[in-house]
């Protein structure tokens, strides 16, 4: 495929499915810094931006690029994960950073698109019959749980029951059976006890809290329940744009990062949350559709590895601030102001748009036999 | 299966959202204003307090003060040293207000400096551009123009303790002040007003955004007592350094005009936090400067007791006024032997002449005969051994033995000898100078119980309020008997055999009547009485009688009558009664209607013609 042929292919839709929410979360940022530009909207911006050239940049190279470096990317990725162990900087409580030339990067969110590609690149080379033999789903199970461990220590429970979970699911997408994942999940069930030993005292303080957070209302139940409120007390239509008390009053903490659709839901109420749910939706349906479409099972694989991993981020996040689960610090995808994030998300819709426009192709099990 | 398992989820969000944002919405709505909506208290102005002429004794002066706000100020350290160049500030001070800073929001005023001058206040605003962050805010303090000299009457304020908290939520404000003593602690309910409230809508840290609503609440009511403090003054002034107290009342109306303990003390010391130093001279003085003595002094009546004694007796048809009886100089009961004041005795005296010459004999005698229990019954009825009811804390019952008291009390019987020691107000009766005022004044208005007052009115918002206080009764005495009880009076200070002559009021439309009456602290001891000494300035000044006098005046009208009780003064002649001459001439004096035109009227300039 010539250069042309391919951006030919680039998804129209898909484009404009992924710059909506973008632009929703512009004015909730513009609105967070009560109604200036400074100093998150215009960052964001030019993060979205460039995210939008690396999405460009990945989706054009050929896809058989990505196949063939997907081990390396995981390796990759992994090592910078270790990297974070070692010079990793203490932010926030937690050594999620480390420093790549100017950038700061969060292997952990990197490792989530890695471990679609390297998922994707496992199964595409599995035939229907191995995928029956138990012995498979050893390899996978280590690319998952390793670094899920690893982030886990950092720590950071929302990324880490974010990579089990889109693995998990990739399993499934793969073919695995219900119950030999049932069987693996029981195993991980056995592990809590020994995860909690992982776990930091806010974090620990944060799950319990989440069961009865109107007992501490200034302590660790705070975010939740102040989030609650803002929620609550927008209505069915909210307190107009500009106009949330909560969130402007900083009552309502983080509100433009993990918190950020709790001001949405303030400032536009049931009507601005359920557009942008269905936006969401509509974005998820059509990444599934597009990803179907593909030839290959690793087009298909990667397409709706990210579209779980999109899904995993939007319900955790409003899962999160609604008061459904504990606040795990995972942020509203497109939305939330952040740089890491945003890079993984637009990388990850790179490759979905690589795999769309290279759907046609097909591509051998064994994968030192490309045809084109 | 996997699309349907998302969608699934998707949706318990939207169904979450609904149940948040619609179901529950009230219930959020409510928190989130209270989360943003602070209630704040506005604390109402205290009420005032004026004389009887509207002469301001208590305000509430404006007290400026210089706060700084870090956050605007910047370096906070530098802002205090360019403060300092135009007021001054403490060392002390200085850290006081960063250690402040240091523990407070930096939005948060800090108090660098109260109660600015005028041209301190000035200096701050002129240079205002150049001191970011610098405010003048205006509070309000008590500030008593009335001074020491009405320190009694008035009281003072101060900060509220934990046990005074319950109740009124504005009394939590820091620095809120109630009322600790005297009116302001009697009246504090009605001073204090009703507060206001202010709802602001502030953020997760408390700075104030904007105000939403504002309710101004209710000021205190104003107080018009019934003090002439010019009057008091002179009162204060005239008294001097003695440790006494003087009360002057209005016979009729029962209204105080003036209202006398010294030594005083200053009340303004109090409202803005007394030093340690002086609060120790105020324990330690021996004269308790902090004790109202007209009100909560419990002193014998001595001689000024003997019209009560006078007018059991009449009452209880014991004695004929004129019968005149011999006075030895003493009277022998079993084998006790009761001197009278005077060695050699006063030869004949009947009631008058006992009265105006205070012969202990005649009222030995008489008391025998009218006996403790009826003295008792009379003096009550003109409000001895019982609280009046005056407007101030601390008011005490003085005593009025009986038979039964004592029996009660002590277990013993009551003997002879203490019915005769009652005779000339010594033994266990005691009264309050206030209630030898009210005596007093019973006497002169012809036998009305007045009861005394301190307030002439109240007033909320400039409005009078009602006063509800019923007319005062008729003791039902009979006229002819305190007729004799007056005549005696008229003469301790009009006949030259009087014990007080030397203390009259020459003018003849002023006169004044009274008695006098000295009270032993110290037993003579039989040694000393052999000795010679019985001369008070022969001993130390704690062991000297207290000298006491009361009086009322005009005799032919009576208006004003007073109580003076100098403690360990002397003789009531010599120390007591020329004080109480000078008051009952000076309240009359000032009084309107008898104020005579000739400081006011200027010279006539002759025109030549």
């Amino acid at each position: 495929m010539s250069l042309w042929d391919r951006v030919s292919q680039i998804n129209l839709v898909l484009i404009i499915l992924i710059c909506l929410p973008a632009l929703i979360g512009f004015a909730m940022l513009y609105s967070a810094a009560g109604g200036e530009m400074e100093p998150w909207a215009t960052r964001q911006i030019i993060r979205f931006g460039f995210g939008l050239g690396i999405m460009f940049v990945v989706a054009l190279v050929d896809i058989r690029f990505w196949l063939k470096s997907a081990y390396f990317i995981y390796a990759g990725a992994f090592l910078l994960l270790i990297g974070v162990e070692l010079i990793g900087d203490a932010a926030m409580g937690a050594q999620r950073w480390v420093e790549v030339g100017p950038l700061q990067l969060q292997p952990s969110e990197l490792m989530k698109v890695a471990l679609v590609i390297a998922l994707a690149r496992y199964f595409h080379s599995v035939s229907t019959e191995d995928i029956k033999r138990i012995l498979i789903l050893i390899p996978p199970l280590i690319l998952i749980l390793v670094p899920a461990v690893l982030v886990l220590r950092q720590p950071d429970l929302g990324t880490s029951a974010l990579l089990v979970i889109s693995g998990t699911v990739m399993l499934f997408l793969a073919g695995i059976r219900v119950w030999k994942l049932g069987v693996a999940f029981a195993g991980l069930l056995g592990a809590i006890p020994v995860a909690w030993q992982f776990l930091r005292e806010y974090q620990k303080t944060r799950i319990l809290t989440f069961i009865n957070p109107e007992s501490d209302p200034l302590g660790a139940g705070y975010h939740i329940l102040q989030s609650k409120i803002a929620f609550g007390s927008g209505g069915l239509f909210g307190k107009g744009f500009l106009g949330g008390t909560q969130g402007h009053l900083n009552f309502l903490p983080e509100k433009q990062t993990d918190f950020i659709f709790t001001m949405l839901a303030e400032e536009f109420g049931l009507a601005g949350g359920i557009a942008l749910l269905l936006l969401y939706f509509i974005l998820m349906a059509h990444g599934t559709v597009l990803s179907l479409r593909c030839n290959s099972q690793f087009g298909r694989m990667i397409g709706m590895g990210i579209v779980t991993t999109f899904f995993l981020y939007v319900f955790i996040n409003m899962a999160m601030v609604m008061g459904l689960v504990p606040v795990v610090g995972v942020p509203l995808p497109l939305i939330s102001y952040g740089g890491s994030a945003m890079l993984t998300l637009m990388f990850g819709f790179g490759l979905m748009l690589n795999a769309h426009i290279h759907r046609h192709v097909q591509i051998g099990r064994r994968i030192n036999n490309l045809r084109s | 299966m996997l699309g349907g398992v998302q969608t699934l989820l998707l949706a318990s969000l939207a169904g979450r959202m609904y149940q948040l944002q619609v179901v529950e919405s009230d219930r959020y709505k409510t928190l989130a204003d209270e989360n943003r909506i602070n209630m704040q208290l506005l604390p109402p102005p205290r009420g005032r307090i004026f004389d009887r002429f509207g002469r301001p004794l208590a305000v509430n002066q404006l007290n400026y003060r210089l706060v700084i706000v870090p956050e605007q100020a910047g370096d906070l350290e530098r802002s205090l040293v360019a403060i300092g160049l135009l007021v001054q500030i403490e060392q002390r001070e200085r850290e006081r207000v960063l250690r402040e800073a240091q523990r407070k929001r930096n939005f948060v005023p800090i108090t660098v400096r109260e109660n600015l001058t005028w041209e301190e206040v000035s200096r701050i605003e002129v240079n205002a551009p150049d001191l970011p962050g610098t405010m003048i805010d205006v509070g309000q303090t008590r500030h008593y123009l009335s001074g020491k000299e009405a320190a009694h009457i008035i009281g003072y304020v101060g900060a509220v303790t934990e046990k005074e908290l319950a109740g009124d939520p504005v009394l939590a404000l820091p620095g809120f002040r109630i009322g600790k003593n005297g009116a302001e602690k009697v009246f504090e309910s009605r001073l204090r007003g009703k507060a206001g409230s202010r709802q602001v809508e502030v953020n997760a840290y408390g700075r104030i955004i904007r105000e939403l609503r504002r309710d101004e609440g209710q000021p205190g009511d104003d107080y018009v007592l019934s003090i002439d403090m010019g009057l008091q003054e002179y009162a204060n002034a005239r008294i001097m350094h003695e440790s006494a107290s003087a009360v002057v009342i209005d016979v009729h109306s029962g209204e105080l005009m003036a209202l006398v303990s010294s030594p005083s003390f200053n009340p303004n010391s109090f409202t803005t936090g007394i030093s340690q130093n002086e609060w120790n001279a105020l324990m330690t003085n021996p004269r308790f400067p902090l004790t109202n003595k007209a009100v909560s002094g419990q002193y014998s009546p001595g001689s000024t007791f003997k019209m009560m004694v006078a007018l059991a007796a009449l009452e209880g048809d014991h004695i004929n006024p004129n019968r005149e009886i011999f006075c030895p100089g003493y009277l022998d009961l079993g084998n006790r032997r009761f001197h009278c004041w005077k060695r050699g005795g006063h030869g004949r005296v009947n009631m008058y002449t006992g009265i105006t010459r205070s012969c202990d004999f005649y009222f030995y005698e008489v008391a025998k005969r009218v006996g403790v229990d009826d003295i008792a019954a009379m003096a009550r009825r003109f409000g001895l051994g019982e609280k009046l009811g005056i407007e101030l804390p601390s008011e005490r019952n003085g005593l009025m033995p009986t038979r039964d008291w004592k029996l009660a009390v002590y277990g013993v019987p009551w003997q002879k000898g203490e019915t005769l020691v009652i005779g000339i107000g010594q033994g266990f009766v005691l009264a309050t100078p206030l209630q030898l005022a009210v005596m007093t004044a019973r006497i002169a208005n012809g036998g009305v119980a007045i009861a005394p007052k301190l307030v002439r009115e109240a007033q909320r918002v400039g409005k009078r309020l009602p006063d509800l206080r019923e007319p005062f009764p008729s003791m039902g005495l009979s006229a002819a008997h305190l007729a004799v009880v007056q005549k005696g009076m008229l003469d301790v200070t009009n006949d030259p055999r009087g014990t007080a002559y030397r203390a009259r009021i020459e003018e003849p439309s002023m006169a004044m009547a009274g008695k006098t009456g000295s009270v032993q602290v110290k037993r003579i001891t039989k040694a000393e009485r052999e000795r010679g000494v019985v001369k008070n300035e022969d001993r130390e000044w704690k062991d000297r009688d207290h000298a006491l006098f009361v009086g009322y005046a005009p005799i032919d009208s009576p208006r004003y009558a007073v109580s003076v009780v100098v403690e360990h003064g002397g003789g009531g002649s010599k120390a007591a009664a020329p004080i109480a001459r000078d008051l009952l001439r000076e309240v009359q004096r000032r009084d309107p209607a008898r104020r005579g035109p000739e400081e006011n009227i200027p010279l006539q300039t002759t025109v030549s013609a």
